[in-house]
């Protein structure tokens, strides 16, 4: 029978080339939005630059522009003060979806990014391009979880600007944030920081709102609560810097891309290797559920109100307390430490004793078949 | 591959002709077709494949297997007993 | 979850694997031949554990692997039209063809959507009587069933806009392919055990009688991989060659009947193209006659369209279990996920991308690079 399968003769695929043009994985938060960021705006940006760049995230921090770029705020130096300083855009859709709205993460998702570099948040920018057609009512909504949202974390929204674009051109609405926070004195948080000995601690459990905006698009349903995670962290940053300012090393909100990308972010700026126990990090069940229906990874889920940090093992138990009294680290948990060992490589150890490298999605995260 | 998961039926109807279902993969409900599983009834397992109900989950085969398992680790640890016994 | 959790018990494990040590003399080579058991088998270290006793070779299982590259440069061209809503599983879109994937396409302006299910797209079809809604049903005998009944939906509610895109392939014709392929090195196989739940195991008989080969159903789950080797280890150990089913609870002798029959109206066996194997003779499933008028390829006119594939890797040899991907000198280096050379590496589910993503650390001493996966070593506690 099927005898003629050719063992010499087997012809091998052409290669991808390099998109030419822009596909939705470069907003995936993985690797293709960071090649996008190392080859196109980097060197665009830092035209004249001497700074040289072995790699795209060690080099994070080395000027202001890296830092703009690769980290989740910018600290800026002016006048004798450091202002942390951000931008995000928000093009979720559904627009909304349990646990919140687009609203709600265009304020969290800028207050948490200037959260993990240890500022205080202060004042929010608005920025909206509105599609021909919406309604005003949908704007409304909106509108108004983001003054619910900046009132409750005590930010300003202090400027903002709307445009609007042809019917077609646009999904609704986006919004875009910038916010600047006060890094307070001593205060140094930032990826590199992070340190062989460090532990590292998740601060609750991941995927939720990943999971809960895919059910909308997968028509998915849930027997359980499935909330967005949305929250603003920098309550929670606070109490951890009361538990000590230097040993807060770095930290990061796994948004797109998941936990995973952050702890590879991590260890390629900090040019130091991560361990972590699989089991140790905290996957809701119904995150768990609906990833194994969608076939995704856990690790690859975004969350919008988690974060994870690393802390220098002296300090990581009164860190660890300070997280779980504050009600948006309640359920924090220690997941695993730095090395020196295997610079910039992700470890997850397996519940059967085994180990694997854990790497960032290649681009968005698409149900599968097989 | 395919990706099969098993998952509970909740609930049975009629869509035109093609028999449906919801199914509870541990909290999780997604609509499955059960056109090739005409038996099938509301608590039972099945495992779903692109929207698909293939197989009902045999549950005396499933507690079989595993007390098979668990018997290994009987002979495991009785094994390991004869041989710290005999051990110095 | 019940019915998953309980088959991922790292105690049942232990003893699973103790039971495999204390039964294997020598380290004997399977074939697993499901791309989902492959990943599981990286993902959870089972291939580190067995070390000593079992080698795994990778089988061609994955249907987005396969396909072959005509079949992709049709659907690329169908999916780039401006009157067609093309429908997929989402592993499809990145697999290359003739230098583009379906992600680009649907950059330039195609209507590209990835469904979950083949009746999603029926339902896109009625929704959008003014569009022509093409489904690409790949799959192995698994998938079959859900592609073969988005075609009988759609006849039965007289929609004249929807059709297929059809690539089937069928495992047992590839699983006797590479136990007849010269130097192959396989004693055993586990067979893919969500196939047999379609198909029944009485197929895989023949091979056992043919080839002197134990084949073991086997699913997905830790537990039920390690069972799937124990079976075959015991086999090989008595020099026994026989069919077993470690996959009892969801997999009956006769597969699903109601699907079969379905199976043998809506599709004909025909010759297939593998991707980096070549043609396997009656090793796919085409429309039947009385359906081709939802074949996309008359339909389209686009099934003249041939194309010659560039050599560059050794994705062919990697299906066919006749190499590791790390043996191969591209792996890591000028083939990853993100660039890949061949398909193995292109879908999740491929044997090279399996090995990327869950590869291990290389011994202390060597980096860490992607190239060097590296056998069971480095961190392992």
């Amino acid at each position: 029978m099927a005898d003629t399968a050719d063992m010499a003769g087997w012809a091998c695929p052409a290669p991808l080339r390099d998109y030419q043009r822009i596909v939705l994985g470069h907003g995936g938060g993985g690797v293709l939005t960071g090649e996008l960021i190392e080859h196109l705006f980097l060197p665009a940006f830092a035209a004249g630059s001497s700074t040289t760049r072995r790699d795209p995230t060690s080099a994070m921090a080395d000027t202001a522009l890296a830092d703009t770029a690769l980290a989740d705020a910018a600290v800026l130096a002016v006048g004798g003060i450091r202002l942390a300083f951000t931008t995000d855009s928000y093009v979720v859709r559904p627009l909304f979806f349990p646990g919140g709205s687009i609203g709600e993460l265009a304020v969290h998702g800028t207050v948490n990014d200037l959260a993990c570099r240890g500022a205080v948040p202060l004042a929010l920018s608005a920025g909206f391009i509105l599609e021909e057609g919406l309604e005003l009512d949908v704007l409304g909504r909106v509108a108004q979880a983001m003054g619910r949202a900046a009132a409750a974390a005590g930010v300003r929204l202090a400027t903002g600007d709307t445009k609007v674009v042809e019917r077609g051109l646009a999904d609704g609405l986006y919004v875009n944030t910038s916010g600047i926070g006060l890094v307070p004195p001593g205060v140094d948080v930032r990826p590199d920081r992070a340190a062989p000995g460090d532990r590292i601690i998740v601060s609750g459990p991941i995927g939720e709102h990943g999971i809960a905006v895919l059910s909308v698009r997968e028509g998915l349903e849930f027997g359980g609560d499935v909330h967005s995670d949305t929250a603003a962290l920098h309550g929670l940053v606070a109490a951890m810097l009361a538990a000590t300012v230097p040993g807060v090393h770095a930290l990061r909100d796994p948004t797109r891309g998941g936990l995973a990308t952050a702890l590879c972010e991590v260890a390629a700026a900090a040019g130091a290797g991560i361990e972590f126990t699989e089991s140790a990090v905290p996957v809701p069940p119904v995150v768990e559920a609906a990833c194994g229906f969608l076939g995704l990874d856990p690790l690859h889920v975004a969350c919008e109100g988690r974060l994870v940090a690393f802390v220098a093992a002296a300090d990581a138990d009164a860190v660890l307390a300070a997280m779980r009294a504050h009600p948006a680290g309640r359920d924090a948990v220690v997941i695993g430490s730095v090395t020196a060992e295997h610079p910039g490589v992700v470890v997850a150890r397996t519940a059967f004793g085994g180990n694997r490298i854990v790497d960032r999605p290649l681009g968005e995260q698409l149900p599968r078949i097989c | 591959m395919c990706l099969g998961i098993p998952g509970r039926i909740t609930e049975i109807w009629d869509d035109r002709g093609t028999r449906m279902a919801l199914v509870d993969f541990g909290g999780v409900i997604r609509s499955v077709c059960l056109a090739y599983l005409p038996d099938a009834t509301v608590g039972q397992y099945t495992i779903i494949h692109a929207g698909f109900a293939l197989t009902r989950v045999d549950e005396d085969a499933a507690r079989q297997t595993l007390a098979m398992f668990r018997e290994l680790g009987l002979l495991d640890a009785e094994l390991g007993a004869a041989e710290a016994e005999v051990g110095p | 979850m019940k019915y998953l959790t309980e088959f991922r018990d790292p105690e049942l494990a232990r003893w699973l694997l103790d039971a495999i040590a204390a039964t294997a003399s020598r380290r004997w080579t399977l074939m697993e031949v499901c791309g989902g058991q492959t990943h599981a088998i990286i993902r959870h270290g089972l291939d580190q554990l067995l070390a000593d006793q079992v080698e795994f070779i990778h089988g061609p299982g994955c249907p987005v692997c396969v396909t072959p590259l005509e079949m992709i440069d049709r659907a690329l061209a169908i999916a780039a039209r401006p009157e067609v809503i093309f429908c997929s599983f989402g592993d499809m879109l990145r697999v290359p063809g003739s230098g583009t994937d379906l992600f680009s396409v649907k950059a330039r302006g195609g209507d590209v959507r990835v469904v979950y299910s083949p009746l999603d797209a029926v339902h896109l079809a009625e929704a959008h009587p003014d569009r022509q809604v093409v489904f690409f049903a790949v799959g192995f005998e698994t998938t079959a069933p859900a592609n073969a009944l988005a075609a009988v939906t759609a006849r039965r509610r007289n929609l004249t806009n929807f059709s297929m895109l059809v690539s089937h392939v069928l495992v047992p014709p590839a699983m006797s392919a590479v136990a007849t392929a010269p130097g192959n090195r396989v004693e055993a196989f586990l067979a893919a055990g969500h196939v047999c739940t379609v198909m029944g195991v009485e197929q895989y008989e023949p091979l056992v009688a043919e080839h002197r080969m134990p084949i073991v159903v086997t699913g997905f789950e830790p537990l039920d991989l390690l069972d799937g080797v124990r079976h075959a280890v015991e086999q090989l150990e008595a020099g026994r060659a026989e069919l077993a089913n470690a996959y009892q609870r969801a997999v009956q002798p006769e597969g699903n009947p109601a699907a079969r029959k379905i199976l043998a109206e809506v599709f004909t066996v025909c010759d297939r193209a593998w991707r980096g194997i070549g043609t396997i003779p009656n090793s796919g499933w085409r429309l039947a006659d009385a359906w081709r008028d939802f074949d996309a390829e008359i339909r389209f006119d686009v099934g003249g369209l041939t194309v010659a594939e560039s050599a560059a890797c050794r994705s062919g040899a990697v299906l066919q279990g006749l190499i590791r991907p790390p043996d191969c000198a591209a792996f890591g280096t000028s083939c990853t996920p993100r660039r890949p050379l061949g398909a193995t590496m292109v879908s999740a589910e491929g044997a090279c991308a399996a090995y990327f993503q869950y590869r291990r650390l290389a011994p202390a001493g060597a980096a860490a690079t992607p190239g060097s996966p590296g056998p069971a070593a480095g961190l392992q506690t």
